[in-house]
């Protein structure tokens, strides 16, 4: 039953956040410095969550197959490999990575 | 474009699999997987949700750290009501589509229509196929066993990367993006899950600030 609680909070919740940004008033957009704002803080967050994904373990860092795979995806990015090379070439070569590694 | 999108669309919505799989292993119920996907699609909070109820965690943690992620969807939000300016009518459906991988495809395109194009087309091919992929991973959970034997956690870093790329136009941006690596990593030892990610947005103003009063300086 708390499952469902925490399933049905979260929905509710993550979909208030989504119309909540796309409902606030466009006058406050005019500001440049909102603007920037607005277009930085993704960056940071997109950053943040790769380094998270990939390094993280619960609450730790480690360097693992998953490294491997996303220096893989970054070589494809570099090459200018459409999107779905760029996730393949991080799943093959983690999966690699891992069989060869046992 | 629509090439793109597309592209993008089936990329993340393979990764749909690999939350299917993670979110039946959790203990979570078929049911429970596919309504997380129907109606909070965004994969970050899924996994960060699924991931905390499956360790163990508080539920209300577990929530807390799901919303905290959501809460760059608003950002999203914020830009895409500017460049997409949807009639009312359309907004509260429009709003359930705002994720980062329909907002970078959006974000990165030259106009109005074809930033419009981008979002729905990246919306509808990534909602379908994101819960398909997600019903059929929960399903598959026992034949497959363990998710990263398959390589399947790199998915969702990978997908991350590939976005990032995109943004990163300038200097500015890619002093960000380092800022934000340093924080989160530095963070998530010490904090809980999906704090991190929340710490690490502050690169942006941090660095806005510090380019600010480098201008200013005679």
């Amino acid at each position: 039953m708390t499952v469902w609680i925490a399933v049905a909070v979260t929905a509710l919740g993550c979909y208030a956040i989504k119309l909540l940004g796309l409902s606030v008033p466009a006058g406050l957009l005019e500001r440049p410095l909102v603007r920037r704002l607005a277009a930085l803080v993704p960056v940071a967050m997109l950053a943040a969550l790769t380094a998270i994904q990939t390094f993280g373990s619960g609450r730790e860092l480690v360097v693992d197959a998953r490294a491997a795979g996303l220096a893989a995806a970054a070589v494809a990015l570099l090459l200018r490999a459409p999107f779905l090379v760029v996730v393949g070439a991080a799943i093959v070569v983690t999966a690699a990575v891992r069989a060869l590694t046992g | 474009m629509v090439r793109d999108a597309l592209g993008v669309g089936v990329a993340v919505g393979l990764s749909g699999f690999a939350f299917g799989v993670t979110s039946a292993g959790s203990g979570l119920s078929l049911a429970q997987t596919c309504v997380l996907s129907l109606f909070v699609f965004t994969g970050a909070s899924q996994f960060a949700l699924v991931g905390t109820l499956g360790a163990g965690g508080n539920p209300a943690a577990a929530v807390a750290g799901a919303l905290f992620l959501g809460v760059r969807n608003a950002f999203y939000g914020l830009r895409l009501s500017h460049l997409l300016r949807l009639p009312g009518p359309v907004r509260p459906l429009a709003a359930h589509w705002i994720i980062d991988e329909t907002s970078a495809v959006a974000m990165a395109q030259p106009d109005r229509a074809s930033a419009r194009l981008g979002f729905t087309v990246t919306g509808v091919t990534l909602y379908a196929l994101w819960n398909l992929t997600t019903l059929l991973g929960a399903l598959g959970a026992e034949a497959l066993g363990d998710p990263s034997a398959w390589g399947l956690d790199a998915a969702g870093p990978a997908v991350f990367l590939a976005l990032l790329g995109s943004m990163l136009k300038g200097r500015q941006e890619t002093l960000v993006a380092v800022l934000a690596v340093v924080l989160a990593l530095a963070c998530l030892p010490l904090l809980p899950a999906g704090v991190p990610v929340l710490v690490a947005a502050l690169a942006a103003p941090i660095v806005l600030t510090v380019a600010r009063r480098e201008e200013a300086r005679p």
